[in-house]
């Protein structure tokens, strides 16, 4: 079955604040509503934890590491969510239950399949 | 087309044309089924069509030449993905083949859903509205993309790199070929509507260029438009579109006079209008205001002005109150600049200019705005402001003979205005 990632872009949250208890529950029931879909998720922890890798020149070079996201906006990647669908509409049928489409936005990526 | 075109083989080869180009979205619809892909499907049309063109008009048009081009496209079809399986890693099944190897034809409720398929596919929700109009001339309306760049106004690059983007995207997300359920399609009409309407837009009152308008363009809009109506009749909002486009177009041939100048409502012909068409298109009106029970969309509201127009005998006797208050509706569902315009137009009839003025400022400039402004100034007496305003009109992008239009109109104006001049220059 085609496989979708579904992004969450949201404000930049720290989910374990407990302002943000009841929003993550939302999430959970989610993920239960649509277990048999979902083959791996993540919340990501805010970007201010984020580290940015980068190798100068080319492979075997200095590694440079840059504290904080890689692109300051105001919706932050938040949380993926990995969906297997029949096709696109039932994926943006799915996508369109995670909080983040009404708080955020939800990006839906096809994912390659491998040959 | 050579140097010398020979008339009577270039006749013969635009009957060719338009029948391949009809024929040929029929059969690309059920292709698309058939081969699940629309690139595939798409260049096998296509070499059909190039080996119709070639082949036709030294034969002559055979007596089944849907029979004959299904066929053909079908084979250009199996070649093509026998090449492709000769790429690692492309293992086709072969049910499709074997369907594929059929000489028989679909038979017409399958083409029909077939049609429904495509047009809900280019119009599908998750393509982007310009994407979906290029998508739709292309592969709806059998247009190159050198001709979809001139209606659109972009080069043929971008249009090319447009549409590749759009069947890869079709194809790696898995866009479904599926005929939305009776109770979707309240959701999904809008789409398709929407495409049909800008098609027709972009012919009928083009934002830039030589003519004053794209026959072609407008024709395949409105065939777009019977297509839908004929696959969809009881739904209220194709017949909606039907009818918009059909009322307007009855109208466009007065729009220029012999000379290739505009002439604007208050001074058209009004013989010259198709009274065929106004009288089809009211009807069609009529009929889709019934199935939607009173509650009008955009379309309805838009026919409903320009039916008004069809059935007033002369610019005078226009019910300009009733326009005005379908505009009022009209902005109150469907606001756009395009709509506040008209809305201003028509309470500068029913009421006074100085009423039109007032509401005008509330809307954004552009191009039209300031040549609204004109005229509405002109009644006014008010002929030097006029004159400026058609100048800054002028700043702005307008096809040819609207520009020409606007210049004449700013000389007989600043012709008007300079006694007043002269009136201030003696006190």
């Amino acid at each position: 079955m085609p496989q979708y990632l579904a992004l969450t872009y949201t404000a930049d949250v720290n989910w374990w604040e407990p302002e943000q208890a009841s929003e993550l529950a939302v999430y959970r029931q989610f993920a239960v509503d649509n277990a048999d879909s979902i083959q791996a998720s993540a919340l990501l922890h805010p970007t201010s934890t984020a580290t940015v890798v980068r190798v100068e020149g080319a492979r075997g070079g200095n590694v440079v590491t840059t504290d904080g996201p890689y692109a300051e906006t105001k919706e932050a990647l938040t949380g993926y969510y990995l969906i297997e669908a029949e096709d696109l509409e039932e994926a943006v049928a799915i996508s369109a239950q995670i909080p983040a489409a009404w708080g955020g936005a939800v990006e839906v990526r096809p994912v390659i399949v491998a040959k | 087309m050579g140097a010398e075109p020979d008339t009577v083989s270039d006749t013969a080869h635009d009957t060719v044309a338009e029948t391949v180009r009809v024929e040929g979205t029929r059969i690309l619809a059920t292709l698309i089924r058939t081969v699940g892909d629309v690139q595939i499907a798409e260049d096998a049309v296509q070499e059909a069509t190039l080996a119709a063109l070639g082949a036709w008009p030294v034969t002559g048009v055979p007596p089944q030449p849907r029979a004959w081009l299904t066929v053909t496209a079908r084979r250009k079809a199996i070649d093509i993905i026998r090449r492709e399986r000769a790429r690692p890693g492309k293992e086709q099944d072969g049910l499709r083949m074997i369907e594929l190897a059929r000489s028989d034809l679909p038979p017409d409720d399958v083409v029909h859903d077939d049609l429904l398929r495509l047009i809900f596919t280019c119009c599908h929700p998750a393509l982007s509205p310009p994407t979906r109009v290029a998508l739709a001339l292309r592969t709806l309306c059998g247009l190159s993309p050198a001709q979809i760049a001139a209606q659109l106004l972009t080069t043929e690059a971008a249009t090319t790199k447009r549409l590749t983007r759009a069947r890869q995207k079709i194809a790696a997300a898995r866009i479904p070929y599926r005929v939305p359920a009776q109770e979707e399609l309240p959701d999904r009409l809008p789409a398709v509507c929407g495409v049909i309407h800008s098609m027709y837009t972009a012919g009928h009152a083009p934002i830039d260029g030589g003519a004053a308008f794209d026959v072609d363009a407008c024709a395949e809009a409105v065939r777009l438009a019977e297509l839908l109506h004929d696959l969809l009749p009881e739904q209220p909002m194709p017949t909606a579109v039907l009818a918009l486009l059909l009322l307007t177009e009855a109208r466009r041939s007065a729009r220029l006079d012999e000379h290739g100048e505009v002439v604007t409502l208050d001074r058209q012909d009004r013989r010259r209008w198709d009274a065929a068409a106004s009288t089809r298109g009211i009807a069609l009106l009529n009929d889709s205001l019934r199935r939607s029970y009173g509650q009008a969309d955009a379309y309805q509201l838009q026919a409903a002005v320009a039916a008004e127009h069809a059935r007033a005998a002369s610019y005078e006797e226009t019910d300009w109150t009733e326009i005005l208050r379908l505009y009022d509706l009209l902005v109150s569902i469907a606001p756009s600049p395009a709509a506040g315009l008209g809305r201003v137009v028509a309470a500068a009839e029913a009421a006074d200019s100085a009423t039109g003025l007032a509401m005008l400022a509330e809307l954004p400039q552009s191009p039209r705005w300031h040549a609204v402004r004109a005229e509405l100034l002109a009644r006014e007496g008010r002929y030097a402001e006029a004159a400026r305003e058609l100048a800054e009109s002028l700043g702005g992008p307008a096809t040819q003979p609207e520009r020409q239009h606007r210049e004449r109109r700013r000389e007989a104006f600043l012709q008007a205005s300079a006694p007043t001049a002269s009136d201030q220059r003696k006190s």
